[in-house]
């Protein structure tokens, strides 16, 4: 019944989504239910001269089973051919029908091949360098500086999201594990109104925010209040909001489909600080990251209400008993992190792009940073977010990008054997 | 709308490998949680271990018994990994750690790097022979209406569901013993078995491994219909057999054997229903994709409900409610 009203609400901000993306043509669903069986498969590119994108130019995806597909570049440059399998390709750009006086860098490599263990994701990106090489090599010293920027902003974004989980957990003893489900609604009321309506990002983004906030009071007004109430343990409200993020998890998918979904919203020219190239959309993140974690600091510790929920979390009876209204501040925090985990995905909307599990796949680094920092610690929760962001692009510069997630995990792992309670916990937190 | 086609896959559900293999999971998920009170989030990791460990030695030639013996030998090296830092942490901390962890395992075999080991997202296959050797049954093809099989079918099935009624006699047993009782004294209060001289983290250890090592043997007879797929042991597959354990009951013995029938049947049978009603246009609104996930949807309501109003399960006893926490 409480569920209903939740996916009722959704449905209605999420309404517009469902009209305008077609759900996308995929084999039935096998069995298995971890299988994963939302696979458009696409060999895509953007093919560009410099800093011109090139449109006109075609592209032929040719695969072992007599497939043969070709693509034209658009006036964005973008090409994308939808595959059937999970096979061997060979993509070949045809150099006649380039634009006068654009021409391949290295002739010989009009034709790139698709290795079939190349499809770790449903979408492989095939490069064809135009003109003259205006790359620089880059040295050590530089690419450890464009990881460490890299780092601190992702690092930035798990803090805006890692915080509203600190903070439930603080003032009510819950491990969220549907707190990913609301970074992802974020980033999808904003991809809705930015992307499909046409809005401008800044407005997106401030719709996101107060929807988010909205999300996370029904949050607690449908559900978690009246468990309280009904007092259920710890425990088994940690499993609910398991059973809740499945569910809205799979009620995003339904509703906008399994494809990633780019954030097109203008904010991807590149800015040269020193030796980093960033973007302005990263660039613009991490500035309005730091204010707001600046504002939420001044907010717990110099206002009233700050003060109290400090007090909550530090012990509830006795906040009580000093005649603080415990439900209330309970409420404010679920709307605040509510707000914060959608400000979130948009930004991780923004850094990456938009899909069904993105809050979740994001979630155990959120949990990790908040462990890392010991829970129910806001400061540390700051902490561990920049230890883990750190951790997850520096260490591309040692082993392979596809275990950066791994890396920061087992640095969680290992910060608990010697240091149980966190980097800024508190010793009584550990049983 | 087929209804005896509907049907006879959903009752085909009730002995499938699938079923026995997340009973047995659930079975192993229930020492831990049901009767030592562990939060182990990890239970995806030990069917992955289960999985790899009989595939890839396997694959390099090595007999069955040693196949077996080595995915058992790594799942108690993982659960040892896994204790040592953890089991003397709070119950929640424990949970984060252990979904950390089968994570991490998960990203590990996945890596391009090991491509030649794990196959990286492409997983393994072709490890049946040597169990499909050792097949009593003739070749044919066996049995009536639904239940109709072929001979390696048949032996999985066989194979999967003996396997799970020893793993449940075993649990009965030791939770009959003194053992058991201890175990599950540490479950309701941690501090007074300790203040009765009793090594709480050794027997936390000792239920670690054992439910791990089931978990392992159900990641075996999970990949015996199928391939190995790494994709296939997300945290989704942990919540499923947390969603299996509680509707049965955790600390009971038929919980997780009912508890996985009814799972997959329900899922079988709001499969077919939703599949049909949409083949015949009496749902409009839905593609078959998007009913598909409906019936994830559902199983996180389920999950839910369960949870906060009969957390004991079908066959629980309240009195042994295991949320003590």
């Amino acid at each position: 019944m409480l569920l209903a009203v939740v996916s009722l609400c959704l449905g209605i901000v999420l309404g517009s989504g469902a009209l305008s993306t077609s759900a996308t043509e995929t084999p039935a669903p096998t069995p298995t239910p971890t299988s994963d069986f939302t696979n458009t498969l696409t060999i895509n590119g953007v093919l560009r001269d410099g800093d011109n994108l090139v449109e006109g130019a075609e592209i032929t995806v040719a695969g072992g089973s007599g497939f043969e597909e070709t693509a034209t570049t658009d006036d964005t440059g973008r090409w994308a051919v939808v595959v059937p399998e999970k096979g061997e390709y060979t993509v070949t750009l045809d150099p006649d029908t380039l634009p006068d006086g654009v021409e391949l860098r290295d002739p010989d490599k009009a034709t790139s091949t698709v290795a079939a263990d190349e499809w770790l994701t449903n979408t492989l990106t095939r490069s064809f360098p135009l003109g003259a090489d205006t790359r620089q090599t880059t040295g050590f010293f530089e690419q450890f500086l464009q990881r460490l920027a890299a780092g601190l902003n992702f690092g930035l974004l798990i803090a805006l999201a890692a915080i509203g989980i600190t903070l439930i957990f603080g003032t009510t003893g819950l491990n969220n594990f549907a707190h990913g489900e609301m970074v992802t609604f974020g980033a999808i009321v904003a991809w809705i109104f930015a992307v499909l309506l046409g809005l401008n990002i800044f407005i997106a983004m401030v719709i996101a925010l107060v929807l988010g906030g909205v999300f996370g009071y029904l949050n607690d007004w449908l559900l978690w209040r009246p468990l309280r109430r009904k007092g259920v343990k710890l425990v088994q409200a940690m499993i609910v909001s398991i059973g809740l993020a499945i569910a809205l998890r799979y009620f995003y998918l339904m509703n906008i489909g399994g494809d990633t979904k780019t954030m097109s919203v203008g904010l991807s020219d590149a800015v040269v600080l020193g030796p980093v190239r960033i973007t302005t959309g990263s660039l613009l993140s991490m500035v309005i990251s730091v204010v707001v974690l600046l504002l939420v600091g001044l907010f717990l510790t110099r206002t009233r209400i700050g003060k109290a929920t400090r007090a909550v979390s530090d012990n509830p009876s006795l906040a009580a008993a000093s005649g603080i209204d415990v439900d209330r501040i309970i409420r404010i925090v679920w709307v605040i992190a509510g707000a914060l985990a959608a400000l979130a995905g948009v930004m991780l909307a923004l850094y990456r792009q938009v899909s069904w599990d993105m809050g979740f796949q994001v979630l155990l680094l959120m949990f990790a940073a908040v462990t890392l920092g010991g829970l129910g610690s806001a400061y540390g929760a700051l902490v561990g977010s920049i230890v883990v962001g750190l951790f997850v692009e520096l260490s591309t510069l040692f082993i392979p990008p596809d275990l950066k997630y791994a890396a920061a995990l087992v640095v969680l792992i290992v910060v608990l054997l010697v240091r149980p309670q966190g980097i800024l916990g508190r010793k009584e937190r550990i049983g | 709308m087929d209804w005896g086609n509907i049907f006879g896959n959903a009752v085909g559900e009730l002995i499938s490998p699938t079923t026995a293999a997340y009973a047995l999971a659930a079975i192993g998920l229930g020492i831990h949680f049901g009767y030592t009170g562990l939060l182990n989030f990890g239970q995806a990791a030990f069917l992955l271990i289960g999985a790899y460990g009989f595939a890839i030695p396997t694959l390099a030639g090595a007999p069955l018994v040693v196949a077996v013996l080595c995915a058992i030998l790594c799942s108690v090296i993982f659960a040892f990994i896994l204790g040592i830092p953890t089991l003397r942490l709070r119950a929640d901390y424990l949970a984060i750690v252990t979904i950390a962890a089968a994570e991490v395992v998960r990203y590990v075999v996945t890596t391009t790097g090991l491509t030649d080991f794990t196959g990286a997202a492409n997983g393994l296959s072709g490890f049946k022979g040597t169990f499909a050797a050792i097949n009593p049954i003739p070749q044919g093809t066996y049995g009536f209406g639904p239940f109709t099989y072929s001979a390696y079918d048949w032996w999985v099935r066989i194979v999967g569901w003996v396997i799970v009624i020893l793993a449940s006699v075993l649990v009965f047993l030791l939770m009959r013993s003194p053992w058991g009782r201890v175990v599950k004294g540490i479950r309701e209060d941690e501090d007074a078995v300790r203040s009765l001289g009793k090594n709480v983290y050794s027997y936390k250890m000792q239920s670690l491994v054992l439910g791990g090592v089931l978990g392992s043997v159900a990641g075996i007879i999970f990949i015996l219909p199928r391939a190995v797929q790494p994709a296939n042991y997300t945290t989704g597959l942990t919540f499923f057999i947390w969603t299996i354990m509680l509707l049965g009951g955790a600390a009971t013995i038929f919980g997780p054997i009912i508890g996985s029938m009814i799972f997959w049947v329900v899922l079988s049978l709001t499969q077919g229903i939703l599949y049909g009603a949409i083949e015949s246009g009496a749902i409009g609104f839905l593609s078959t994709t998007q009913a598909g996930q409906v019936r994830f949807i559902l199983v996180g309501v389920a999950l839910m409900l369960l949870v906060i109003f009969r957390p004991q399960g079908i066959f629980g006893n309240k009195k042994e409610l295991s949320f003590s926490v």
